[in-house]
């Protein structure tokens, strides 16, 4: 037996632990510490001093799209926030199509139809193998902005007018009777959610699970239907865009920069998301689909009740880095003039020529970001995952 | 050897009945046939209208030059020749030495030949040739070695070890060949300064830097995540994940803007070497997850082997683990690297000249100013026919190597 004494302490591992872990937090203390302090020397010399009090100050220049009330007499701060809601908008828009029309990608991939099995093919390998941000400027320069002119716009049955100041669309516009709507709306939901509630129950009772969401979608939409016929006056009339001089007017008229950004993203995206979709389906193992063909489903049925629940485990974890990526790509927003975070910040950068604490701000904006999406995804995935005996 | 297995039975389809099959073998699929057959002929017929008769590409060929390389001078671009030759030669010695298949042989001989049948002058076109000798040369030296070794002779090993030492010391030669050797614009052979690369060699360079410096520190953020020392592993689980949180231009900001700002007064650090530093510390993040992978992927019975065969902690990292999981993440490692060369297109925003820097400056030329479909469609197929190819070489790599099988 080896007493401890007899152990130099320099060939004691509990000690060299200790004794490696203390020069390792020195040095990158004594480097952050020496990084920090030729930062403030730098900033001295530029004659400004490290804070957020200029987060106040007026920002002083106008940003083309807002989801909030803004003009240029607000402060950096509002501006931030302009920023910050265009890009959860942006994101928020892009993972709905982006998972739409991967999942569509996914399945046509697997297609026993030859064309349509090799047309994804040559898509997923076309979008997967551009660079993003040359495709999202050529998008929006070679594309949208060479649209017509307003006077010669293409107009789509519908009112739908293409031009490069904008694509206009008919918009609802709220009447007096908006409110009373507002309310049918709410019980329609609690309706809905009522007759969702009664066909889980059955389905837990009987052990024939029956398509609840379909049913509870379709609850709602036919009781905002009705809502909608008896009202003296409907809640919304149409508004129809128009040319007005070298504009567009009326209707709702969706800039080129967001077109291009949201498609572009959702286009590359969904590539992706089409491999993970394809990925998880063919991890579904042949047997499951004859048992469930053995059991009388249906094609629907298979894919509803026996491949998508299997597929899914497979598919969240890639998913969620698919769905971070696209938040933190539509950045690249910056390259097309879109006011998003990343624009906006870079604008108040060079108007305060505060870059180190925006520069933190951005950062850690985008990091909570992604931390929450990650935390809601997880809990997705364990909602999901295998229950094992 | 005792019986020979048949493959099984296929079915002969006549083309009447592959149609039946596979395009209308249902209502629902001949709807869908439809579809995407006028799908294909809509899309199809307008982009080869465009592509044959419409494209303007003078405007590709009048600027070829600068968009490849940049404003570097002409008359020094010898040295990127030499440059790529010693490349191409490696990577025919890497590929004959290696691998057996005669394919390789053929690509290399055969790629820049074709190049040269783009409308260049002729001494480009002796240029290119000069790649396809030096790449078949290359390759049969390579294989000749390789044939001997099937035995694993001395000598073949001698050869395996000067071709490894000969790719690390082809990056400092490029660098310094690019750069010129001496400190002013005169001599043999002139400094050309940073702000002077650009084009499709720029994206090259910072791909290779990025690739080259961000793997050992990948590596290491990989060990510290898993290591058993709390103040290591916190570090690295820190900088993966905030590195990993934030948009890459974000990170490319940072460096352009506040890394004169750490840097001591006096002080001045390139603006491309900030690029490659700002790409470089995104891209290590990225790799470090990637090698944990393959670290966990590796069985617990080989670290307890490789203890009880009395290697250390370090030596069993090094000899036993690494090499098992870095063999794992090939294909994936791949997929980084094709990542990290499409995203170095966003250095163009905080404004180096890279191959779409370029293409703007080539945009803002006063006789090209509408011409943005045909440059922007020029560039998105020279990155697509990159990534595509590096892609499928590593695919053949993969099967050549039988990296799945082992």
């Amino acid at each position: 037996m080896i007493s401890k004494s007899s152990v130099p302490f320099w060939r004691n591992e509990r000690v060299l632990q200790v004794l490696g872990q203390v020069i390792f937090f020195l040095l990158v203390f004594l480097s952050g510490y020496y990084i920090y302090s030729n930062m403030l020397v730098g900033l001295q010399k530029q004659g400004t001093t490290l804070g957020f009090s200029f987060i106040t100050g007026l920002a002083g220049f106008d940003i083309g799209e807002s989801l909030m009330e803004y003009t240029r007499e607000s402060s950096y701060l509002q501006a931030f926030q302009v920023g910050l809601l265009n890009t959860l908008f942006v994101s928020g828009v892009g993972i709905l199509f982006s998972t739409i029309l991967g999942i569509i990608l996914g399945v046509a991939r697997l297609s026993a139809n030859f064309l349509v099995n090799r047309l994804a093919a040559f898509y997923l390998e076309l979008m997967r193998n551009l660079s993003l941000l040359v495709f999202l400027i050529f998008w929006y320069l070679a594309v949208f902005l060479k649209l017509p002119k307003v006077k010669e716009a293409i107009i789509w049955p519908g009112q739908i007018f293409w031009t490069n100041r904008g694509i206009g669309i008919p918009w609802g516009i709220p009447t007096d009777s908006f409110p009373a709507y507002c309310w049918i709306l709410f019980f329609s939901l609690l309706l809905a959610i009522g007759v969702g509630y009664g066909l889980y129950e059955r389905g837990r009772r009987t052990g024939r699970p029956p398509l609840t969401l379909l049913w509870m979608a379709l609850t709602f939409l036919a009781a905002a239907a009705i809502g909608w016929f008896a009202l003296p006056r409907p809640p919304f009339e149409w508004n129809f865009p128009y040319v007005k001089g070298l504009n567009l007017s009326g209707g709702k008229i969706i800039s080129p920069e967001f077109m291009a950004l949201t498609s572009g993203l959702v286009l590359y995206t969904a590539a992706f998301v089409g491999e993970v979709v394809r990925a998880g389906i063919q991890s579904v193992s042949k047997g499951q689909v004859e048992a469930a063909r053995a059991l009388g489903l249906n094609g629907f049925q298979t894919l509803h009740l026996v491949i998508f629940p299997q597929a899914m485990r497979v598919i969240v974890p890639p998913l969620t880095s698919q769905y971070l990526n696209l938040a933190k790509n539509s950045s690249l927003a910056v390259a097309i003039g879109y006011p998003d975070l990343f624009y906006v910040s870079s604008t108040i950068i060079n108007q305060s020529g505060r870059a180190v604490e925006m520069i933190a701000l951005v950062m850690l904006t985008y990091l909570a970001m992604s931390l929450l999406t990650s935390a809601f995804m997880n809990w997705y995935n364990q909602k999901i995952r295998l229950v094992e005996r | 050897m005792t019986e020979e297995s048949l493959p099984p039975l296929t079915e002969r389809l006549s083309a009447l009945r592959w149609l039946r099959q596979n395009l209308f073998s249902s209502w629902g699929n001949s709807l869908l046939t439809v579809l995407a057959a006028w799908l294909l002929w809509v899309s199809g017929k307008s982009l080869l209208i465009w592509t044959f008769v419409d494209a303007r590409w003078q405007v590709v060929a009048a600027n070829l030059r600068l968009l490849l390389i940049g404003q570097y001078p002409a008359e020094q671009a010898w040295r990127l020749w030499i440059s790529m030759l010693l490349l191409i030669f490696l990577t025919g010695n890497s590929l004959g030495l290696w691998t057996k298949s005669r394919k390789f042989l053929a690509a290399l001989a055969i790629f820049p030949l074709a190049l040269a049948l783009i409308p260049f002058e002729m001494e480009q076109r002796l240029w290119l040739l000069g790649l396809a000798l030096a790449g078949a040369l290359g390759w049969l030296a390579g294989h000749s070695a390789g044939a001997r070794t099937s035995s694993r002779s001395g000598t073949s090993r001698a050869f395996e070890n000067v071709v490894i030492v000969g790719w690390l010391i082809w990056i400092p030669i490029f660098i310094l060949l690019l750069r010129g050797l001496t400190l002013e614009g005169e001599g043999w052979m002139p400094l050309v300064t940073t702000n002077l690369w650009g084009g499709l060699l720029l994206t090259f360079l910072l791909t290779i830097v990025a690739i080259v410096v961000s793997f050992p520190l990948g590596v290491l953020l990989a060990l510290g995540r898993r290591s058993e020392l709390p103040v290591v592993r916190w570090f690295s689980i820190g900088y993966i994940e905030l590195v990993r949180g934030v948009p890459l231009i974000a990170v490319l900001f940072m460096a352009q803007l506040m890394l004169p700002l750490f840097l001591p007064a006096g002080v001045t650090v390139d603006r491309v070497l900030r690029a490659a530093v700002g790409i470089t510390l995104f891209s290590a993040a990225y790799l470090a997850e990637n090698v944990r992978g393959g670290l966990q992927a590796i069985p617990k019975g080989q670290f307890e082997a490789a203890y009880a065969l009395g290697l250390g902690g370090f030596q069993t990292m090094l000899f036993i683990i690494l090499p098992q999981a870095l063999r794992l993440i090939i294909p994936i490692l791949v997929g980084q690297f094709i990542a990290l060369f499409k995203d170095t297109a966003l250095v163009s925003i905080v404004g180096l000249f890279d191959l779409l820097g370029i293409a703007k400056t080539v945009l803002a030329q006063p006789e090209f100013l509408g011409y943005q479909r045909e440059v922007y469609a020029f560039i998105s197929l020279l990155y697509w026919v990159i990534s595509y190819g590096m892609s499928y070489l590593s695919q053949q790599l993969e099967i050549a190597l039988n990296v799945g099988k082992r």
